[in-house]
C-alpha cells in the first residue's frame, strides 16, 4: 500500500502533458518567464562564444535546450526558499536570482567570483538569493537538499527546498536514500529531474528499465510524482505550481519529471553529433521544440510579446552580460594564500545561515 | 567514569547546552544504545533530538550535512566504521569540502562518531581502523580519544567546532576508567599529551594502543628503562613537535596505531619526526600495528593478529640494545585473547 496517493493524472511521455484544470499564470508572469529563459540562453550563447578563448578554464556544463525547468519553477518561488543543483546549474542558479556577474567571474576563476574563484562552474553558490549550492558528483546534493528541508521542517521554517539532477542521478543509492527520508518525514521538497535522456553518452534505454519512468519511482518513497514536457515552460510552471504548493503546505515532498534535451556537449561549448551517440533526428526534432523560441511564439500568438519589445529585451539582457564579461575579466585573480585560507573555517560560531 | 560513560555525557552535555544539538544513528535510542555510549539519551532529551535513521549511511551523512549548513549541530554515529564506508562520498566529497569549495561561505559542522570493533570474531568487516583514510582528506578534522576525559572532553569540541570532525573510538576502551570532570568540559582538537614521563624511549600511540604503551611502559620499568609515553589524539592536526621534543630527550621512537602499519598514521609520525628530527634519533623509529591483512575472525589468529604491550616492549628492548628479557606473562585470567578482559562476555 502506498502511504500517499499519487497526484493529478497527467500524460506522460515527451509529448504535450498538461495538468487537467490547472491554473495558468498571469500575462506579466508569463513575460517574466520568457525574459528568463531569454537571458539564460543568451547568456549561455556568450559563455559558448567565449569559451575557446581559453580563459574559462573549468569545466562548464551548458544548459542550452533546458531552460523551461528553472524559469517555470523558480516562478513559485520565495528568495527565502532554497535551491540545491548538480553540474549543469548555470539556469537553476540565474532563475533563482543569482548574480550574473558572480557568476562569470566564477568561471573566470578570480576573487569576485560567487565562491571566489574556488568552485568553478560546478560549485555555483549565491547565499542571498537561497542558492545553496551545487555539486558534480551526481546525486550528492539531493541527500544534502533533503536535509536542509529537515531542518526547515525541524525549526518551523516557512520554506521549502528544490533540488535539481538529472536523469543520471536516479540511478545512484543517495537518490533513493534521499527520497526515502524526505517520504518517510513528508519534508517540504521538490524535487525536480531534469530527463535528457543522456548521461554524458549514455542513452537512457541502456541505463533504466523501459518499462519504468523516473516519476514512477517518486510513489514507492512516498514521493508524490508528475510527469511532463520540460520544453514547455507552461506546462512546467503548472506542475511546478502544484508540486510547491504541496511541498509548502507541508502535505508531502513531489517529485517533478521534465522530458527536456540538451544541445551542445556534455561538457563544454561544442556541437557533439559527431560523436555518433545520439541521432540527427532525434537532435532535430527537439530543437524543433526550442523552449525559448517555442515560448516566443506562444506569447507572439497571444499578443503578449511584440515584436519591438522582444528586440528591446535582446538589447537589455546583452548589455546586462557584455558588463557582466567585463567585471569578470577586470577582476583579480585569487593570490597565493586563498589556497589555505577555507581548508578548515577559522572562528567557532553556533547557527550559522539562520 | 568509564570511556562509555563519558562518551554518554559528553553528548548529554552538547544537547543541554546547544538547542541546535541532535544525535542520530541506527540504533542510538534503541534498547542498547550503542554499546551503552547513547543509552538514556531518548528518555532525557526527546525523539526529536535523540534519534533512528533509515538504514541508509551515505544518503543520511548527506542529510546530516544539510541540517549543519542551516546551523544545526548533528552527531551521526556509526555502530562500525565498517559502515561508515558506506557514507566517504557524502564525509570526502561533500562535508570535507562545502566550506572551501564555495570560498568560505558554507560550514559543514557534522561530528562523526566512528567505533572500531575488535575481538569475538568481528573480522574483516567489523573491525577495521580507517583512521588514515579520513586523515588524508582535507578539510576533515580526525580524532582518536585514548582517555574517558578526552572522549567527554573531544566530544564536546568537536559539536562547537565548524569543521566536519570524525571521532573515532575503540571498543576496547569502552570499559577503561579515568577521571572526568563534572559539567561542560572541552578538550582541545589539537596536541598530543605525555602521560608518563620517562628518558629512554618515546611511545607515541594512538587510541587504544596509548594504553598498550603505557602496559609496555610498566613491564620495561621492571628492567630498569623508562620509556616516556605520548597520546596522540588527533590525527589531523597531527602534532608531531610534542614527539619531537620527547625524542631529542630519548633518542628513541616507537609510533603504535591500531590500523594497518603500511600507509598508517604511524608512518606519517615516524616520517616527519625523522624529517625533523634526524640528528636526535639514535636508532631508526619503529612502527608497531596490523599485519597487511584483513581481520581473521577466529580467535586462534587474534593474538597473531593485533600486537600488544608485550611487542611494544619487545621492539623496544630491540631498539635500545638491552640484553634484558621481559618478565614471564602472568596467567592469563581467560583463555582467549580476542577481548580485553574477563568482563566481556560475547556477542558484543
Amino acid at each position: 500500500m502506498l502511504r500517499i496517493e499519487t497526484g493529478p493524472a497527467v500524460s506522460q511521455g515527451p509529448g504535450l502533458a498538461t495538468l487537467a484544470g490547472a491554473k495558468r499564470a498571469t500575462a506579466d508572469a508569463r513575460l517574466a518567464m520568457y525574459r528568463q529563459a531569454l537571458r539564460i540562453r543568451m547568456v549561455e550563447e556568450e559563455i559558448v562564444a567565449r569559451y575557446p578563448e581559453q580563459e574559462m578554464r573549468c569545466p562548464t556544463h551548458i544548459c542550452i535546450g533546458q531552460e523551461a525547468p528553472p524559469v517555470g519553477v523558480s516562478a513559485h518561488l520565495q528568495t527565502r526558499d532554497y535551491i540545491f543543483s548538480a553540474h549543469r546549474s548555470h539556469g537553476h542558479y540565474l532563475a533563482k536570482g543569482g548574480d550574473l556577474k558572480g557568476m562569470i567571474a566564477e568561471l573566470y576563476g578570480r576573487t569576485t567570483g560567487c565562491a571566489r574563484g574556488i568552485g568553478g562552474s560546478q560549485h555555483l553558490i549565491d547565499l542571498k538569493v537561497g542558492f545553496l549550492g551545487s555539486a558534480p558528483i551526481l546525486a550528492s546534493t539531493i541527500s544534502v537538499g533533503v536535509g536542509a528541508a529537515w531542518a526547515a521542517q525541524r525549526r518551523g521554517e516557512n520554506r521549502i527546498v528544490v533540488i535539481y539532477f538529472g536523469d543520471g542521478a536516479t540511478e545512484e543509492g543517495a537518490f533513493h536514500e534521499a527520497m526515502n527520508f524526505a517520504g518517510v518525514n513528508r519534508l517540504p521538497v521538490v524535487f525536480v529531474c531534469e530527463n535528457n535522456l543522456y548521461s554524458v553518452h549514455s542513452a537512457l534505454e541502456i541505463r533504466q528499465p523501459r518499462h519504468r519512468t523516473v516519476k514512477e519511482i517518486g510513489p514507492i518513497h512516498g514521493v508524490e510524482s508528475l510527469a511532463g514536457d520540460g520544453n514547455d515552460i507552461d506546462t512546467v510552471w503548472q506542475m511546478a505550481e502544484y508540486a510547491v504548493r504541496r511541498a509548502r503546505s507541508g502535505t508531502n515532498p513531489v517529485l517533478l519529471e521534465f522530458f527536456t534535451y540538451r544541445w551542445k556537449e556534455h561538457c563544454g561549448p561544442g556541437e557533439d553529433l559527431g560523436l555518433g551517440y545520439r541521432g540527427k533526428a532525434e537532435f532535430e526534432e527537439w530543437q524543433a521544440r526550442c523552449p525559448v523560441a517555442g515560448y516566443r511564439k506562444v506569447l507572439m500568438s497571444e499578443q503578449i510579446l511584440q515584436n519591438d519589445a522582444d528586440a528591446g529585451m535582446k538589447d537589455e539582457i546583452a548589455i546586462e552580460i557584455d558588463s557582466a564579461f567585463k567585471f569578470a575579466k577586470a577582476s583579480p585573480f585569487p593570490a597565493k594564500e586563498e589556497m589555505m585560507r577555507f581548508v578548515f573555517p577559522e572562528t567557532r560560531r553556533l547557527g550559522n545561515l539562520s | 567514569m568509564t570511556y562509555c560513560a563519558a562518551l554518554r555525557d559528553g553528548q548529554a552535555q552538547c544537547l543541554a547546552k546547544h538547542p541546535e544539538a541532535y544525535v542520530i544513528g541506527l540504533g542510538v535510542p534503541g534498547p542498547t544504545g550503542i554499546f551503552g555510549s547513547t543509552a538514556g539519551l531518548v528518555k532525557q532529551f526527546g525523539a526529536n533530538r535523540v534519534l533512528d535513521m533509515p538504514a541508509s549511511e551515505g544518503g543520511m551523512t548527506g542529510v546530516v550535512l544539510g541540517t549543519a549548513i542551516c546551523g544545526m549541530r548533528p552527531i551521526l554515529v556509526h555502530m562500525r566504521v565498517d559502515f561508515a564506508v558506506l557514507a566517504m562520498e557524502s564525509i570526502v566529497n561533500q562535508a570535507a569540502k562545502w566550506h572551501f569549495m564555495y570560498g568560505g561561505q558554507m560550514r559543514a559542522p557534522i561530528t562523526v562518531r566512528m567505533i572500531i570493533g575488535r575481538g569475538w570474531g568481528q573480522g574483516p568487516q567489523h573491525s577495521q581502523s580507517l583512521q588514515a583514510w579520513f586523515a588524508h582528506v582535507p578539510g576533515l578534522k580526525v580524532v582518536m580519544p585514548a582517555t574517558a576525559r578526552d572522549a567527554k572532553g573531544m566530544l564536546i569540541s568537536a559539536v562547537e567546532d565548524d569543521a566536519p570532525i570524525i571521532i573515532f573510538e575503540h571498543r576496547w576502551l569502552y570499559n577503561v576508567t579515568g577521571s572526568v570532570a563534572d559539567g561542560y568540559t572541552p578538550e582541545p582538537l589539537s596536541g598530543a599529551r605525555v602521560l608518563r614521563q620517562g628518558k629512554d624511549i618515546t611511545f607515541a600511540g594512538f587510541s587504544y594502543m596509548v594504553l598498550e604503551s603505557l602496559r609496555a611502559a610498566e613491564i620495561l620499568s621492571r628492567l630498569g628503562i623508562d620509556a616516556e609515553v605520548v597520546d596522540l589524539r588527533c590525527l589531523t592536526p597531527i602534532d608531531a613537535d610534542t614527539v619531537g621534543r620527547s625524542v631529542k630527550k630519548t633518542g628513541h621512537l616507537i609510533v603504535a596505531d591500531t590500523a594497518h602499519t603500511m600507509f598508517g598514521a604511524a608512518s606519517e609520525v615516524t616520517s616527519i619526526v625523522v624529517e625533523r628530527n634526524f640528528a636526535d634519533l639514535k636508532k631508526a623509529p619503529l612502527r608497531v600495528g596490523l599485519p597487511n591483512a584483513p581481520t581473521p575472525t577466529t580467535p586462534a589468529l587474534a593474538d597473531h593478529y593485533y600486537p600488544t604491550a608485550r611487542d611494544i616492549a619487545t621492539a623496544a628492548l630491540t631498539i635500545l640494545g638491552s640484553s634484558g628479557t621481559l618478565p614471564p606473562e602472568p596467567p592469563s585470567a581467560h583463555a582467549w585473547h580476542d577481548v580485553p578482559d574477563a568482563s566481556f562476555k560475547g556477542p558484543y
